[in-house]
C-alpha cells in the first residue's frame, strides 16, 4: 500500500468560502494552498494567468517569476526542490518541447521539495502552432499526470500533486486544456498550509546525472512507476461512477463533463491520472460493462493501453485524434456507435459567416516594420508573435515561421543554401531572448548573409501584455535590470547594427536597404512600444479629407483596423474612412498617402 | 468489499468500488454572448455569472481569449442551474443569444435553440480590414448582407437594437454592452435591482451612473419592442454597393522614363509588376492588376499612366 499521508478533502465542507475561480486561477490557488515557496513561468496561451496569479499572493508566501523561457523555468523550479522547497513552473505544452532536455533527466533525479509542472495544452489550437498531447511526454518520461475536469478538481489535484510529488519522489505533471485554463466555476477554498523547507540532501549517486548513476536511476524510475499504479488502483481521484452497465465510459479531464452531458446515466470510469494506468482497476471496470468507449481529446493513450491489456475497447474510431471535443461532437461520436439515438439535425438558416482573421492592432509598430520588409523584397524568415499576423494579406510579409526563435537559424539555412533572394530573419523582442540569441551567435560564427530585424516592442505582447527582462520590470512590477539589445548584439559579434523608430516608414525602409546590402549578419532594432501593453496608447486621431481622397487604397494595404471604406466612391473604387475611436494617430497612413488628404482629425472639416 | 466509499473523503481506500452516479438534474439556461475584441463580452457574462452565482445557481462560464485583443471573435458561453456539466453550450441549445456586433450575431445564430432561442443583437457593425481587400472599381464590401427583418422571419424572437447610438445618446458609446444587458436581464427571472447590483461591481466607478442608465434603457427598449417591431437600420444596406461595370486595365510604360528604382514593384498592392531583364518595369500578372493607380502616383518620373477602358457588357447592344 502506497498511500498518501497527506490526504486532499474532496468533498465540499459547507464553512469553505467558495470562489468563483477559472481552472488556471485554481491551479494557483492551490499550488499557494499547498505552500509552494518558488514558482516560474514563461507566458503561452492558455497558461499565462497561472503565474500572474500566482503573483497576486504575497511575496512573503512565494517568489513567482517570469523566465526567460521554459527551460530556464524548469531549471529554476528544480533548484527550488533541489533546496527543499515545494516549487512549480507552468508552460502551455510547446513549452514543454523547450523544456524536455531537463523534463527528461528530472525524472531520474526526483525531488527533494514537492515539484509540480502545470501544463496547458490546446486541442482545437486556439493560439499554438500544433496540439500535441502532454500525456505522451509523461509516458516518454514515466512521470505521472494528474487531469483535473474542473476548476474545483484543478485546485485540488493540484494541491495533491505535491503530496504525490514528495511521497513517490517524482515531478508530477498537472495537465490542463484551453477550456479548463480558460472556464470560470464555483471553487471551495481553503487556508494554505505552511510546509517546512527540508534540508539540501547531498546525494551525488541521485542528483549528479552521469551515465553511471543514470543507469542506477533508470532502474528506480521504472520501480516508481509500478508504486505509483499500485497507488492509482484504489485512490479517490479514479471514480467509478456506476450506471447502465450494457457499455462503459472511461474518460479523463475536460471530456469528462461532455460525456456526462450526452451520457447523464451511463457508468463512467472517471481517471483523476491519465498517467500511469491501474491495471487492475481498468480489467475490474471492463468486466462489469458491455461494450468499453474511451473519450479522450487528442492521441488515444488510454485505448492504446486498455489494447495491450487485451481489453477490446472503442475510441478513436469514434472520437477524432485531432480537434477540440464538445459535448455536441461527443454525442455525434456515441450516436455513430449505436448507443444514442440519432437526433434530427435542425435544419437551420445557411448563413455565410464573416471572415474576421485576428489583425495587428490600430497604430501597431509591426504594421510598419512589416511595409518596409514587404517593401524590401527579401525572403523572410518569421517567428512567434503578434507579428506572425503580418502573414495574412495585406501585408503578407513573412514566409516562414516554426518555433520560438527558429526564425534566426532558418534564415542562416536560407542563405547557405542559396536563396536567390536577400534574406532576413524577423524576431520579436520576447522572442528573441527566448530562443533567439543562439540563433544569432550561429549566425556571426558561421558568418551568414543575413539580416535581423529584431521587433522591439518592449513587452511580451501576445499573451496579453507580461514583462520580461528587456522590460525593465519583473513579474510583480518591481524595477529590473534591462537588456541593452545594441549592446548584445554588438558583444556577440555584429558589426553592422541600427535602431529605428518604426513610426518613421521611410527611415525604416532605407534603414533594411542597407542592412541587406551589409555583407555578414546586420542587425536592425525597430523600437517602438506596443500600443496596448503596459499601457494603452491613444494620440489624437486622423481624418480623411474626403473630397482629395483618390482611392488609391495605399493606406489599405497597412490592413489597420481604423481604416475601412466609405460611403462615396472614386472611379468606383472606394473611398476611405478612418474610426476616430479606434485611430491612435500613429500617422503611417499619411506618410503612405499618395495625395496628401490625411491629416489630423482636429484639422478636417466632416 | 461491497461498501460504499465514495463519500469518504480519505484520499485512499481498500479498493475502489462502483458508487451512484450524479443524478440528472434539470436543464441548465444556456447564453451565449458574443462579439468582437474589446467591446465588453467578458464583462457582460461576468456580470451574468456573478448575479446567478449570487442566486444559489452553479455556474460555468468559458471563454477562448487568445485573440481577443486582436480584432477577433470573442464568444463567452454561461450556462447555470442546479448542475452543469459541460462548460460549453451544444450547438442548437442556447436559451438566449446577446451579441455586440451585428456579423458576430448571425455568425452563432445556429447556437440557438431553433423552436424558442431568444436573439438580442446590437446592430452596430465592426467592418474587418479583410472585408475592404478588393480594389476593383464596383468591388463589394464582404460584410454579412442579412438585414434585421430577414432575421426576425428565421428566428423565433429576435431583436436587433441599435444599442450602441443608443448608448452613443447617453454620452458614452462604451456602455453599449449594458443596454444590451438590460436587454438580456427581461428574458431571465432575476430582479432589475439585482442586476443593477451586480453590474455596479463591474463597471469603472466613475461610469455607475450613466452605465445603469443605459440598463434601464435597454429594458424599456425591450418593452416596447415587445408591442412593435422596432425598425432599426438594416446594417447591410448602409453602403451602396456601386454597379460593377465591366473595364479592361492597361498600363502605358515610357520605358525611356524607367531608372529602375523599383517603388512600384515594391509597393503594388497586388504584386503584379516586375522589373524585366534590361530592369525595367512591366506588368508580369495583367490579370491580377485592379487599376488602382498607385504605380501611376508614386512613379518619381511618369514612367507609368494606367489607363481604365470600359467594355461593353456582355450581351448588351454596342
Amino acid at each position: 500500500m502506497h498511500a498518501v499521508t497527506e490526504t486532499v478533502e474532496q468533498s465540499q465542507n459547507p464553512k469553505q468560502e467558495v470562489k468563483p475561480l477559472t481552472g488556471n486561477e485554481a491551479i494557483a490557488r492551490g499550488a499557494w494552498e499547498a505552500g509552494v515557496r518558488v514558482a516560474a513561468a514563461y507566458p503561452g496561451t492558455p497558461s499565462t494567468e497561472i503565474m500572474e496569479s500566482l503573483a497576486e499572493f504575497p511575496a512573503e508566501d512565494l517568489h513567482a517569476q517570469w523566465s526567460t523561457n521554459e527551460k530556464v523555468a524548469l531549471d529554476v523550479a528544480m533548484g527550488a526542490a533541489f533546496a527543499g522547497s515545494r516549487a512549480l513552473a507552468s508552460m502551455k505544452h510547446v513549452g514543454l518541447n523547450v523544456a524536455a532536455d531537463a523534463f527528461m533527466s528530472q525524472s531520474y533525479i526526483g525531488v527533494n521539495g514537492g515539484l509540480v509542472l502545470a501544463i496547458c495544452d490546446d486541442p482545437g489550437i486556439h493560439s499554438s502552432q500544433n496540439e500535441q498531447d502532454t500525456r505522451l511526454y509523461a509516458q516518454l518520461a514515466t512521470v505521472p499526470v494528474l487531469e483535473p475536469s474542473d476548476a474545483q478538481e484543478a485546485l485540488d489535484y493540484t494541491r495533491l500533486a505535491f503530496d504525490i510529488s514528495e511521497q513517490f519522489d517524482t515531478m508530477v505533471i498537472v495537465r490542463g486544456t484551453t477550456r479548463l485554463s480558460h472556464t470560470r466555476s464555483p471553487v471551495a477554498i481553503g487556508p494554505r498550509k505552511e510546509v517546512p523547507q527540508r534540508a539540501f540532501i547531498e546525494n551525488p549517486a541521485k542528483n549528479v546525472m552521469i551515465p553511471a548513476h543514470a543507469r542506477r536511476r533508470h532502474a528506480v524510475v521504472l520501480e516508481r512507476e509500478a508504486k505509483l499504479k499500485d497507488y492509482l488502483e484504489t485512490a479517490t481521484i479514479n471514480r467509478w461512477e456506476t450506471g447502465d452497465a450494457s457499455f462503459g465510459v472511461i474518460t479523463a479531464g475536460t471530456c469528462y463533463p461532455y460525456v456526462r452531458e450526452v451520457l447523464p446515466n451511463a457508468s463512467v470510469l472517471k481517471l483523476g491520472a491519465s498517467w500511469p494506468l491501474p491495471e487492475g482497476l481498468l480489467r475490474r471496470y471492463c468486466e462489469s460493462v458491455g461494450r468499453v468507449f474511451v473519450v479522450e481529446e487528442l492521441e488515444p493513450v488510454i485505448e492504446k493501453e486498455l489494447r495491450a491489456l487485451g481489453i477490446k475497447a472503442e475510441g478513436k474510431q469514434f472520437f477524432p485524434r485531432m480537434g477540440e471535443f464538445s459535448p455536441e461532437l461527443v454525442r455525434a461520436g456515441f450516436e455513430q456507435a449505436g448507443v444514442l439515438e440519432p437526433r434530427a439535425k435542425p435544419g437551420g438558416w445557411a448563413l455565410e459567416p464573416l471572415v474576421r482573421p485576428p489583425v495587428l492592432c490600430a497604430g501597431c509598430p509591426h504594421t510598419s516594420s512589416f511595409m518596409a520588409v514587404r517593401a524590401s523584397g527579401a525572403r523572410v524568415a518569421g517567428d512567434i508573435g503578434c507579428y506572425t499576423l503580418a502573414c495574412l494579406d495585406p501585408l503578407r510579409g513573412l514566409d516562414t515561421t516554426v518555433s520560438m526563435g527558429s526564425s534566426i537559424g532558418n534564415a542562416i539555412g536560407m542563405s547557405k543554401a542559396g536563396d536567390t533572394k536577400p534574406v532576413m530573419a524577423t524576431i520579436g523582442d520576447s522572442t528573441f531572448l527566448h530562443a533567439g540569441i543562439p540563433g544569432l551567435i550561429d549566425a556571426v560564427y558561421n558568418q551568414a548573409n543575413i539580416t535581423v530585424l529584431l521587433l522591439d516592442n518592449h513587452i511580451t505582447a501576445m499573451t496579453g501584455g507580461q514583462e520580461h527582462p528587456g522590460t525593465g520590470k519583473t513579474l510583480r512590477g518591481e524595477d529590473a535590470p534591462k537588456v541593452d539589445y545594441e549592446a548584445l548584439v554588438r558583444a556577440i559579434g555584429v558589426k553592422w547594427v541600427r535602431t529605428v523608430d518604426s513610426y518613421d516608414l521611410a527611415q525604416m525602409y532605407q534603414t533594411l536597404r542597407e542592412g541587406i546590402a551589409h555583407r555578414g549578419v546586420s542587425v536592425i532594432i525597430s523600437n517602438r512600444p506596443c500600443v496596448l501593453d503596459p499601457v494603452k496608447i491613444k494620440g489624437p486621431a486622423l481624418a480623411i479629407v474626403n473630397a482629395q481622397c483618390n482611392a488609391c487604397q495605399s493606406c489599405m494595404n497597412l490592413g489597420c483596423p481604423a481604416m475601412t471604406w466609405g460611403e462615396d466612391t472614386f472611379e468606383g473604387r472606394h473611398k476611405v474612412k478612418i474610426d476616430q475611436s479606434l485611430c491612435i494617430g500613429c500617422t503611417l497612413c499619411a506618410q503612405v498617402c499618395t495625395v496628401d488628404c490625411i491629416r489630423p482629425a482636429a484639422a478636417v472639416t466632416q | 468489499m461491497s461498501r460504499p466509499n465514495a463519500s469518504n473523503s480519505s484520499a485512499v481506500s481498500e479498493e475502489l468500488r462502483p458508487t451512484a452516479a450524479a443524478a440528472k438534474a434539470r436543464e441548465p439556461m444556456n447564453v451565449l454572448i458574443v462579439g468582437v475584441g474589446g467591446q465588453g463580452v467578458i464583462m457582460v457574462s461576468k456580470a451574468l455569472a456573478s448575479l446567478a452565482q449570487s442566486k444559489g445557481f452553479e455556474v460555468k462560464q468559458s471563454e477562448v481569449h487568445g485573440m481577443a485583443k486582436r480584432g477577433g471573435t470573442v464568444f463567452s458561453h454561461v450556462r447555470f442551474g442546479p448542475q452543469v456539466w459541460s462548460p460549453t453550450i451544444p450547438k442548437g441549445e442556447a436559451d438566449i443569444l446577446v451579441a455586440l456586433e451585428w456579423a458576430e450575431g448571425l455568425r452563432w445564430l445556429a447556437y440557438l435553440k431553433p423552436d424558442s432561442g431568444i436573439f438580442i443583437c446590437d446592430t452596430k457593425r465592426i467592418v474587418p480590414p479583410f472585408a475592404c481587400l478588393n480594389r476593383r472599381p464596383g468591388a463589394p464590401l464582404r460584410y454579412s448582407r442579412e438585414t434585421p427583418a430577414e432575421v426576425r422571419e428565421h428566428v423565433a424572437q429576435a431583436y436587433a437594437i441599435d444599442a450602441t447610438r443608443m448608448a452613443e445618446e447617453l454620452g458614452n458609446e462604451r456602455a453599449a454592452n449594458v443596454v444590451l444587458i438590460g436587454a438580456l436581464s427581461t428574458a431571465l427571472d432575476f430582479p432589475a435591482e439585482d442586476w443593477e447590483k451586480s453590474l455596479a461591481q463591474f463597471v469603472p466607478k466613475k461610469t455607475i451612473a450613466v452605465n445603469l442608465d443605459a440598463f434601464r434603457l435597454g429594458r424599456s427598449w425591450i418593452a416596447e419592442a415587445r408591442t412593435r417591431v422596432i425598425e432599426a437600420e438594416a446594417p447591410a444596406t448602409r453602403i451602396p454597393v456601386p454597379a460593377e461595370s465591366p473595364y479592361s486595365v492597361r498600363l502605358e510604360i515610357t520605358q525611356e522614363w524607367c531608372k529602375s528604382c523599383d517603388i512600384c514593384v515594391k509597393l503594388c498592392p497586388e504584386r503584379c509588376l516586375r522589373l524585366n531583364a534590361e530592369r525595367i518595369v512591366e506588368l508580369a500578372q495583367p490579370d491580377k492588376c485592379t487599376g488602382c493607380r498607385l504605380c501611376e502616383l508614386l512613379c518619381p518620373d511618369f514612367a507609368i499612366r494606367v489607363h481604365l477602358d470600359r467594355v461593353a457588357a456582355r450581351g448588351a447592344p454596342a
